[in-house]
C-alpha cells in the first residue's frame, strides 16, 4: 500500500494530467461533434505545439512569446488544414476522414523528425514556474501547480466561447445538426473552419503548456491521441462537458494506478472504459445516436 | 406570372438515382398561402427540399422574387427570406428555447425581437429557459414556426405541421397559420391533414408519385370526392 503523502502528490499530478488531457480532448471532441470528422491528427498537433514552444523560447527566451507565437501558428496551421484537406473530406465515409487526417499525422510527425531529428528536446521552465511548493501537507513542483490553474482558465474560456457567444451557439447547435444549422441562413462550412482551427489550437497550446515538463520528441503525441479518444468515449462523443470531465477522470485513474503499479495505469483506463461502455454505451454526457 | 413571390418551373429531382419529382411546377403568389397535398411518397417533402436547396434539383428553375436560387445553398435561401419548417422539426434538443431562436436570428437582417416572437407564442415565452428536448411536440412545432417568424421570412413552407399533434393543438396551430397568412406571409404547407390544411390556403396542388396532377381552389377539391379518392385516398 502506497503511503499518504505519495497518493496525494499522485492525485495532483492525476489533476495536472486531467486539466490537459481535458483541454486535448475538448478539441477532438468539438471537432468530432460538429464536422463528424475524428481527426487522428491531432496527436500530432499536440506534438506540433510542443516544438513551435521550443522555437520560440529557444529563440528568444520568453514563455508567453511562446505561447503567443505558437497559438498564432497553430491557428494558420489550422486554417490550412482544413481548407486544403479536411473539407474535401466531409461528405466522405469516415473511414476516408480517419486515414486522411492519419495520414496528414504522419506527414508533420515526419517532417519534425526531418528538421529537428529524433533526439528529445527540451523547453525550460519559466522563471515563475520553477521551484517547489510547501502546500503544508506535501511539496509540489510550482509550474506543475501553475499549469493546472492555467489549464482551468483555458477550459474555462473554452466554455465562455461555447455557451456564451453567438459562435458557441452555432457549435452547439451544429453538434446536434448541422443541416437545419445551414437551413437556418447561417454558412455551416465557414463555422466549420472556426471549429477545427479552434480544436487544432486547444491540441497545439496543450503541447506548449506540457512541454517545460516532458522530453520534447516527434512521437509525444501518440500516447496523448489515444487518451484522449479514450477520455471523449468515457464522456461522450461531441460533449464538451464530457471531454472535462473525462478527461479529469482519465488523469486520477492513470495517475492514482501509478501509485500501486505504473504498468496497470493504461490497463486500468481501458477497463474503465470497457466498463462504462456496457453501462452506459454513449458515455456519461453523450446521447444515443449523435455522432 | 410576374406576380409570383416563388415560381417553381419543371423541376426534377432525385435521390441518389430514383427520380423522385418529374417536372414539378408551381408558383406562389405574394400573401398566398397554398396548400401541396398528395399521398405519402407522392414527393411533398422532397418539393419542399428542393425550393429550399437541401436537395438540389437536377434540373429547372426555381425563382425567388424573380431570382433564380436552384442549387444555391440552404443558408443562401435562407438569407434570401426563404424558410423551410421541417416535418421532424428539428429542433435543436441540447438548446434552450431562447438559445433556438436567437440561433435561428443570427443571420436575419431584420430580425424580429424575442419579445415579439412571445407575444406571438405566450406559451414559448413560459418554455424559454427549457431545453428543446424538453418539449411536447405541440410547443417543439410552435418553435419551429417562431424560428422562421423570428427570420422574419417571406416565404414560409411548412412541411407536415400537424402531423402527430392532438386536435386541440393542431385547432391551436391552424389558428397560428391563419394569423400568419392574415399578416401577409407567404405560406407554402404540405399536409396530410386534409380537412386543416384547407381551412387555411387559398390555392391547393396535388401531386402524385412525382407528377403534378391537379391545382384549383380548396371549394374546387371540396366538390370533386373523386379527385380526393384518386389522388389523396380520402
Amino acid at each position: 500500500m502506497p503511503s499518504a503523502p505519495l497518493l496525494l502528490s499522485q492525485a495532483f499530478n492525476g489533476l495536472a494530467l486531467g486539466t490537459l488531457l481535458a483541454l486535448v480532448a475538448s478539441g477532438l471532441t468539438i471537432i468530432l461533434g460538429t464536422l463528424g470528422v475524428l481527426n487522428f491528427a491531432h496527436g500530432a498537433l499536440f506534438m506540433l505545439g510542443a516544438y513551435a514552444m521550443y522555437v520560440v523560447t529557444a529563440q528568444t527566451g520568453s514563455y508567453f512569446l511562446g505561447i503567443l507565437v505558437g497559438a498564432v501558428f497553430m491557428l494558420v496551421v489550422g486554417v490550412v488544414l482544413e481548407r486544403g484537406l479536411v473539407r474535401l473530406f466531409y461528405g466522405r465515409p469516415h473511414e476516408d476522414q480517419i486515414l486522411v487526417t492519419f495520414g496528414a499525422g504522419i506527414v508533420i510527425v515526419e517532417a519534425v523528425r526531418a528538421i529537428f531529428g529524433a533526439n528529445t528536446q527540451s523547453v525550460p521552465t519559466p522563471s515563475w514556474g520553477q521551484g517547489i511548493v510547501q502546500l503544508g501537507f506535501l511539496f509540489y513542483p510550482t509550474y506543475r501547480l501553475e499549469l493546472i490553474g492555467i489549464v482551468a482558465a483555458l477550459l474555462f474560456a473554452l466554455y465562455l466561447i461555447l455557451y456564451r457567444t453567438s459562435i458557441g451557439l452555432v457549435v452547439r447547435a451544429g453538434i446536434e445538426d448541422a443541416r437545419m444549422v445551414g437551413i437556418l441562413g447561417i454558412n455551416v462550412r465557414r463555422a466549420f473552419l472556426l471549429v477545427f482551427a479552434i480544436g487544432v489550437v486547444a491540441a497545439g497550446v496543450s503541447g506548449m503548456l506540457y512541454a517545460p515538463i516532458v522530453s520534447v520528441e516527434p512521437d509525444m503525441g501518440s500516447s496523448f491521441l489515444v487518451e484522449a479518444f479514450v477520455v471523449i468515449v468515457i464522456g461522450g462523443l461531441g460533449s464538451y462537458p464530457g471531454a472535462v470531465l473525462g478527461g479529469l477522470i482519465a488523469g486520477e485513474i492513470i495517475s492514482i494506478t501509478s501509485a500501486f503499479n505504473a504498468a496497470y495505469s493504461e490497463v486500468m483506463l481501458y477497463a474503465v472504459m470497457a466498463l462504462l461502455l456496457v453501462l452506459r454505451p454513449q458515455g456519461l454526457f453523450g446521447s444515443e445516436g449523435r455522432v | 406570372m410576374s406576380t409570383s413571390l416563388l415560381e417553381v418551373e419543371k423541376i426534377n429531382s432525385f435521390y441518389g438515382d430514383s427520380h423522385i419529382l418529374f417536372d414539378v411546377s408551381l408558383s406562389v403568389g405574394r400573401n398566398e398561402v397554398v396548400a401541396l397535398l398528395g399521398r405519402n411518397g407522392a414527393g411533398k417533402t422532397t418539393t419542399l427540399r428542393s425550393i429550399m436547396g437541401v436537395l438540389a434539383p437536377r434540373s429547372g428553375t426555381i425563382l425567388l422574387d424573380g431570382t433564380p436560387i436552384q442549387g444555391r445553398p440552404p443558408f443562401e435561401i435562407a438569407r434570401r427570406g426563404l424558410q423551410l419548417v421541417p416535418e421532424e422539426r428539428a429542433i435543436f434538443g441540447q438548446l434552450t428555447v431562447e438559445e433556438n431562436l436567437r440561433l435561428a436570428a443570427l443571420t436575419a437582417p431584420k430580425a424580429w425581437s424575442l419579445d415579439r416572437i412571445y407575444e406571438f407564442f405566450p406559451r414559448l415565452k413560459e418554455r424559454r429557459r427549457s431545453g428543446g428536448r424538453q418539449l411536447s411536440g405541440g410547443e417543439q412545432q410552435m418553435l419551429a414556426i417562431a424560428r422562421a417568424l423570428i427570420r422574419d421570412a417571406q416565404v414560409i413552407l411548412l412541411d407536415e405541421p400537424f402531423e402527430g399533434l392532438a386536435p386541440l393543438i393542431v385547432r391551436d396551430l391552424v389558428r397560428v397559420s391563419r394569423d400568419l397568412a392574415a399578416q401577409g406571409r407567404t405560406i407554402l404547407v404540405v399536409e396530410q391533414n386534409v380537412v386543416a390544411a384547407l381551412s387555411f390556403a387559398d390555392r391547393v396542388y396535388i401531386l402524385n408519385n412525382g407528377h403534378m396532377v391537379w391545382q384549383g381552389t380548396p371549394a374546387g377539391l371540396r366538390a370533386d370526392p373523386s379527385l380526393m379518392k384518386a389522388h389523396l385516398g380520402i
